[in-house]
């Protein structure tokens, strides 16, 4: 990890009202590196994405990003910034009343007035390399969930960014799906000469594709190294994550207010006793 | 005790209002001055005129040709006991320019299209449309909410001018043919009584600043919604309500100054 880094948090701590989210994150993502960000649901995960990608601004400590700190910079600046970034959505986000094609010329319709000869085979260029140049026709809601989160991948590519932020690829989709996006990714990384930061609990997947991983638990990096670093961390938050235990420093009860014989007994329905 | 209990209640409700009521300013600002950002699209305009006002079509010429001739109706019944019947033209004119008009296609206006609007940006929310355009380094208040404001504020003056021409044709033809009323004088009356500034080009400003504040409400509802699908039901109710009330509110002021 000596490399240049692309993206740099430094003591990083969010906060939803009372709730701290994030607790003093230092993370260093160097470039052309694929980096990924794992953790528990709710654990701040898509936060910190969105600390990098400006979209929130933290309580304290900063955020990096090619050497520019995006809630520093005004919103011009900023979106110059974003124009060499690209954002994987959980959900992928299409613009449902455009088509796969328009859906992945937007972004270069919206910022360079291309001949439409050019921009046609920029957009079939991407939809090729994600293997949906025969769907670019289809309306987003005629594609699967997998097909779906391929043409946001296409779309998420067009401008050639040096920076892809991917927020949960793998949900939601069937095996060959996953397998399919991870492939991409890496070969998008490798094509692009990218930085990618994957955030993501589905342990397999990534670690085949990461060069480097964070696990946050409590708000906080509680392991980081290599995929095979991880597997062997000491810390057993780390090891009850990476292997799925459904106990262990995470808990498997939700914390109630008394036991459960007490709770037997009383009138109140769960969660209402106190 | 209840009674010591309202007024800081009272009080908190204020503090959370005033706020709110600053922020959906600025987003109606910021949304109106998009109209010179580069993200602005006159295509998404014409798009949005089209959805607003040209699909509200059907709906307020059927309510305007109801409302002008219930007005004929109800006006010669009221007017034939003063033996009056000649002013039936200027009554349903003068209902239709200054109020009716303006007041019911605001009204319907925030029914089918504001409605629609607020599930429309509350949706692109939800499904996080709005955040990865933002991502894409284009601001959703360009591509998004600006040509829909626009829009509404062409299209409801607009919709306005046809609810009363549509409205006094309604009513001419439930006063002229039906009940009797000379046809001559109908017109006559209407022509002399009305006057364009006063009249009509007042009816057309309340419409304009209804069309304001009603895609104003839907957008700002849409854009400010809880970004799940409870979240933006919701929002929807609350737009078509709170456009509602702000009409009527606005018609009661709007009169007041206008019309002396």
């Amino acid at each position: 990890m000596a490399a240049e880094a692309l993206v740099e948090t430094q003591d990083l701590y969010f906060s939803r009202g009372r709730r701290a989210v994030l607790a003093g994150v230092d993370l260093r993502i160097p470039r052309r590196a694929i980096v990924s960000v794992m953790g528990a649901s709710g654990g701040g995960k898509t936060t910190l994405l969105n600390l990098i990608a400006g979209s929130l601004a933290p309580t304290r400590g900063r955020v990096m990003v090619a050497g520019q700190e995006p809630t520093k910079i005004n919103k011009n600046a900023l979106y110059q910034l974003r124009s060499r970034m690209g954002m994987l959505f959980q959900h992928s986000a299409l613009f449902t009343d455009l088509s796969v094609f328009e859906n992945v010329a937007f972004p270069l319709r919206r910022h360079f007035p291309l001949p439409d000869s050019i921009l046609r085979k920029l957009v079939l260029m991407k939809l090729e390399a994600v293997g949906l140049r025969g769907a670019a026709g289809l309306m987003p809601a005629e594609l699967s969930g997998g097909m779906a989160r391929r043409v946001a991948l296409a779309r998420t590519v067009i401008m050639d960014p040096q920076l892809i932020l991917y927020d949960e690829p793998f949900t939601g989709l069937d095996p060959i799906s996953i397998g399919i996006i991870a492939t991409l990714i890496k070969r998008l990384n490798a094509a692009l000469g990218a930085t990618s930061i994957i955030v993501s609990h589905d342990v397999h997947e990534t670690f085949s594709i990461a060069d480097y991983g964070y696990i946050l638990a409590g708000g906080r990096i509680i392991a980081e190294g290599t995929p095979q670093t991880l597997h062997d961390s000491p810390s057993e938050l780390a090891q009850q994550f990476l292997s799925g235990n459904p106990d262990g420093p995470v808990p498997f009860h939700y914390p109630a207010p008394c036991d459960y014989d007490r709770a037997l007994e009383s009138d109140a329905v769960a969660g209402e006793e106190r | 005790m209840a009674v010591f209990d309202f007024i800081p209640n009272l009080g908190n409700r204020v503090l959370a209002t005033v706020p709110r009521l600053g922020t959906a300013t600025r987003f109606l600002m910021l949304g109106l001055a998009a109209i010179f950002s580069r993200h602005f699209s006159f295509r998404q305009l014409l798009r949005q005129v089209y959805g607003l006002g040209v699909l509200s079509l059907a709906l307020m010429i059927v309510a305007a040709f109801f409302t002008g001739m219930v007005l004929a109706f109800q006006g010669y019944y009221a007017l034939v006991r003063f033996g009056a019947t000649s002013a039936l033209g200027t009554l349903v004119a003068l209902s239709l320019l200054r109020e009716l008009g303006p007041v019911l296609t605001a009204l319907l206006f925030a029914g089918r299209a504001g409605s629609a609007l607020t599930a429309e940006i509350g949706s692109m929310k939800a499904t996080e449309q709005l955040s990865a355009m933002d991502m894409m380094a284009v601001n959703p208040l360009a591509w998004v909410v600006a040509p829909r404001l626009w829009a509404g504020i062409i299209v409801v003056p607009i919709l306005c001018v046809i609810f009363d021409l549509v409205g006094v044709w309604g009513g001419y033809l439930i006063a002229v043919p039906l009940l009797g009323v000379d046809g001559g004088t109908f017109w006559a009356q209407m022509q002399s009584n009305v006057t364009f500034s006063g009249d009509i080009m007042n009816g057309l400003f309340k419409a304009l600043c209804f069309g304001l504040v009603v895609t104003w409400i839907a957008a700002w509802q849409g854009y400010a919604a809880q970004p799940t699908a409870e979240g933006v039901g919701s929002a929807t109710t609350r737009s078509v309500v709170t456009a509602s009330l702000a009409v009527l509110g606005l018609d009661f002021i709007l009169t007041a100054l206008l019309f002396k």
